[in-house]
């Protein structure tokens, strides 16, 4: 019994130190919850921002949420798929400059702080989305 | 105000009240940290290397102002730096520095005034993948220059650095956590950064000196690194080494920032081992 016990230990042991436990930045988030709660707090944030919200009068902010939600599941590896229009086609036509983006990514943070996401993770998730500046500003 | 009344109902009220308080225009837009410290010649940078950063937060369209103090106590020396530095559209940058160099135990010191000018040339320090580039001169001027002509150097009055260099941002790069790298040349004739004067009996012409600086944000807004100088040693009557230090800085926010160091001076002017404390304070009126 007792070798039995300790196979089993070390197989659950082999297996911790495989993929199966793994955990994406997608988990780190706290999963659909944690990122809707982050993405509740970004719109939030982006609402105090008088400098942001003008962007955003004709937005239909049930889809942004929903497909933020998406984007951010998608970029953190989690079971989603972004199911949104390209950022080019999103974000064209708005000449967003770099200061405005630096401002979303900062409204970001502070949702993220208020949701209690570590550093770490913030970070983790801005390194994911900042390839997409040349997709945003500027059109 | 009408265009907030789209929005979900519960964020119109606040929405409203931010709207009137907030100021009209972006100003500060770039994110924190990214101005650097000051260095000890009065450019944006680590706290002995210039970097390819521009002083402030001013982004595209936007400008920056602030002043600066540090500084540095070793056994033999104190040296005190004041300055201002401006920059625009994160693209250019001027600063003034006066450095006061004190022999203790002795009357009197020496003083060096420094204008600097820095340009990007390309990049963006976050967001590209290659390197933010920044090209810069530093001149510098003797107020008295008895003590340089005495130890041997060749000008006693003024000298001109040219820099080169690159700064990048690796984003979570340490285990979520996010590293900077910078890497700097110049073309200097200076001894123990001009205060002993420029060029030498030893050596009178520009040599090319690296320099280098690596940092990690331990969290929003607090840094941890260590940074390498190397420098000219063109005076016989005096070996000159390489300045190191390794520093904590803190930016609350984006109006101040103050950094910490442990320097190691080398050899200055004939006292051996020179190390202490560093202390710097960078406050930006915009
Ligand atoms: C990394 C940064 C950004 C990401 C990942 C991002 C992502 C998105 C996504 C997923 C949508 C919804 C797309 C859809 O409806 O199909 C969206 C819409 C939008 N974004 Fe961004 N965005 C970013 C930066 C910005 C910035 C800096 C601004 C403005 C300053 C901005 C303004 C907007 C606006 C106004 C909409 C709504 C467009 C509409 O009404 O149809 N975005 N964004």
């Amino acid at each position: 019994m007792k070798k039995v016990t300790r196979t089993l230990l070390v197989s659950a042991c082999l297996l911790g130190a495989g993929p199966a436990m793994a955990t994406t930045l997608y988990d780190d988030l706290g999963g659909k919850e944690g990122i809707a709660v982050v993405v509740d707090g970004f719109i939030n944030e982006i609402s105090y921002d008088q400098n942001i919200v003008k962007f955003f009068a004709q937005t239909d902010i049930k889809r942004l949420r929903e497909k933020l939600e998406e984007q951010l599941c998608m970029v953190s590896d989690g079971p989603c798929e972004y199911t949104g229009d390209s950022m080019e086609d999103v974000h064209a036509g708005m000449q967003i400059t770099t200061g405005e983006f630096n401002r979303v990514v900062e409204l970001l943070q502070n949702a993220m702080n208020q949701a209690g996401v570590a550093y770490p993770v913030q970070n983790r998730l801005i390194k994911r989305l900042a390839p997409m500046r040349p997709e945003i500003i500027h059109r | 105000m009408a265009t907030y009344l789209n929005w979900k109902k519960k964020t119109v009220l606040p929405a409203v009240v931010a709207g009137l308080v907030s100021l009209p225009a972006l100003a500060d837009s770039r994110l924190l940290a990214t101005s650097g410290v000051t260095q000890v010649e009065g450019s944006a940078g680590g706290g002995l290397v210039p970097w390819a950063v521009m002083s402030g937060y001013a982004d595209e369209g936007e400008w920056s102002a602030g002043v600066f103090h540090t500084v540095t106590d070793v056994q033999d020396y104190r040296l005190t730096v004041d300055g201002a530095s401006y920059s625009r559209d994160n693209r250019f940058e001027i600063s003034a520095a006066q450095q006061r160099f004190e022999i203790k135990g002795l009357a009197g010191d020496i003083r060096q005034e420094i204008y600097g000018a820095k340009v990007r040339v390309l990049g963006d320090l976050i967001y590209d993948a290659a390197p933010q580039v920044a090209a810069g001169i530093q001149y510098k001027r003797l107020l008295d220059g008895d003590i340089a002509s005495l130890v041997g150097a060749e000008n006693d009055s003024s000298g001109v650095d040219i820099y080169v260099s690159a700064t990048k941002v690796h984003l979570a790069a340490l285990g979520g956590y996010h590293l900077l790298w910078n890497a700097t040349l110049r073309a200097t004739k200076a001894n123990q950064m001009g205060l002993l004067g420029y060029g030498g009996d030893d050596n009178n012409s520009y040599e090319l000196m690296p320099e280098v600086s690596a940092l990690v944000l331990l969290r929003e807004g607090v840094a941890v690194g260590a940074e390498y100088r190397s420098k000219p040693d063109n005076l016989s009557a005096f070996s000159e080494d390489g300045y190191a230090d390794v520093f904590i800085a803190w930016f609350p926010n984006k109006q101040v920032n103050l950094t910490f160091a442990y320097a190691d001076l080398g050899s200055v002017a004939g006292s051996e081992d020179q190390n202490g404390l560093y202390a710097s304070l960078t406050a930006y009126f915009r």
